[in-house]
């Protein structure tokens, strides 16, 4: 038991340290790389992460918590929870995907392609509701295709160690 | 037979313990619900311009600030290496166009001595506008915000410990760079001109004739700014300069959140609407705003800071 408590302790450790370095290198150092201003969601690719290895309900407070920071944090200007709605259903839909045996690189690149589109999508419509984004409908489509691009690009580099960190600390495999 | 109906072998568990969570990590219905009202609690609290969610804010941006100022640090030298590495041919053609550039400008200088001449007369001007204090507490952009949030706005290295306060104008070596939104204390996030949200008061330099500058969302090379002129007759011409309006109070010193006469950019096309019968002009910022390092802050003379502060004549302080 004692264990068992430990374990989730050091999982959500490792989660909230992977979400505030994701954060954290999403504002400063991918700017220099950006392409008309279109960085990698690292941080959504986190949420990706630890759907696919913990499930929906771990994905879905992480999502949450996630968001609320990356809303938070400057130079964020936006109203604060449309980034926590967004990675919220990205961390449900990337959970269900979860299958008792390990995701194909495929599976993990179409879940992260469609994530990132769900994710992006999701922003830019609370966004138009909330009557906070005023750019034309065209130019967004441009940006979140190059997010989807960057993303999955940037996944192959995200997903696997966050994905391992965790794995490694499943209770089953520490009993064994 | 149990009194409950029958029983699924799978579901079997002891009377009076509650449900496990099912093992493959689907959330409980009450959890989804939950986070999503929480989510939507949020944007509801954060509407409006006095947001309760601020101090929330300004304290995530108080741990997130100074760690951004870290990463930034470290990786300035690799940010500028590329510079380094510049071909000798393209410096070369660099310094030909500058030697040209240069000839032309020493013919000018020598076959203008009337503008000399009145430039003496302005010199009163200029000290004047060196007295009314345009002190610069500067700063190092330390972070940029993604275009997928869809704003375009950047965290400064420099908050309300240097002096800095929210609506204070931001400008680098090439021109006006933004306003800041808000200070934390080690930390400042400014909204720059291209944010489709940022609206500012400009003034063609040729005409002085005055009109509102909006910005279109978009960086990089189709980095473009709006400008509608308040006076329809007057038509701005293709590269023409133009400047913060801005506004000062009794004391003379910056009121509004743009200081005046800091250029902004260039016209590059002009067109007539003639359903809103307004004069459109497009400007070419001259701030490359993803190139944004070094900005300084507009203060007023004699700032407390916690850094040196280059006064209105060029001294450090």
């Amino acid at each position: 038991m004692r264990a068992l408590f430990s374990t989730s302790t050091a999982r959500v450790a490792i989660v909230s340290l992977a979400v505030v370095v994701a954060l954290v290198l999403q504002t400063t150092v991918f700017p220099h790389l950006a392409w008309r201003g279109v960085v990698p969601d690292l941080v959504l690719l986190v949420v990706v992460a630890a759907g696919l290895v913990r499930g929906s309900q771990f994905a879905m407070v992480t999502g949450f918590s996630a968001g609320v920071l990356l809303d938070l944090a400057p130079p964020a200007d936006h109203v604060a929870g449309r980034w926590a709605l967004a990675l919220l259903l990205v961390g449900y839909v990337a959970g269900r995907v979860r299958r008792d045996v390990l995701p194909s690189v495929g599976t993990v690149l179409a879940t992260v392609a469609a994530c990132s589109f769900l994710g992006s999508s999701v922003f830019l419509l609370s966004g138009l509701i909330l009557q906070d984004t005023a750019a034309s409908v065209p130019a967004l489509l441009q940006v979140v295709v190059a997010a989807v691009l960057w993303d999955v690009v940037l996944a192959a580099f995200v997903v696997p160690p966050v994905t391992r960190a965790l794995d490694r600390l499943e209770p089953e495999s520490l009993l064994r | 037979m149990s009194p409950l109906g029958p029983l699924r072998p799978g579901s079997l568990r002891p009377f009076g313990q509650a449900p496990r969570s099912n093992h493959d990590g689907t959330p409980p219905r009450a959890l989804i619900v939950a986070l999503v009202l929480a989510c939507a609690s949020l944007m509801l609290l954060d509407r409006g311009t006095e947001s309760v969610v601020d101090p929330a804010r300004s304290v995530v941006g108080d741990v997130v600030g100074p760690a951004q100022a870290g990463v930034a640090g470290a990786i300035r030298p690799i940010v500028e290496l590329p510079g380094f590495f510049r071909s000798r041919e393209q410096l070369r053609a660099e310094l030909a166009s500058l030697e040209a550039e240069n000839a032309g400008l020493r013919t000018e200088v020598r076959s203008s001595g009337y503008r000399r001449n009145k430039l003496l007369e302005l010199e009163g001007l200029t000290s004047t506008a060196e007295s009314l204090g345009y002190a610069l507490v500067p700063a190092r952009v330390v972070g940029l915000g993604s275009s997928q949030s869809f704003t375009h706005t950047v965290t400064i290295d420099a908050g309300s410990a240097a002096g800095l306060a929210p609506d204070m104008t931001v400008i680098n070596n090439d021109g006006l760079v933004g306003r800041i939104l808000r200070v934390t204390r080690t930390s400042a996030t400014v909204l720059t001109l291209i944010d489709s949200d940022s609206t500012v008061g400009g003034r063609i330099g040729e005409s002085m004739e005055l009109g509102f500058l909006q910005g279109r969302g978009m960086i990089g090379g189709s980095a473009r700014l709006d400008l509608e002129l308040l006076d329809q007759k007057l038509v701005p011409a293709k590269g023409d300069t133009v400047v913060s309006w801005g506004s000062l109070d009794d004391d003379g010193n910056a009121s509004g959140p743009y200081t005046a006469g800091v250029p902004i950019g260039q016209v590059v096309s002009v067109y007539a609407s003639l359903r809103e019968s307004t004069q459109r002009a497009v400007i070419d910022p001259f701030v490359d705003f993803t190139e944004l390092d070094l900005v300084g802050v507009v203060v007023a003379s004699g700032t407390r800071s916690d850094r040196a502060v280059v006064e209105a004549d060029g001294s450090l302080r």
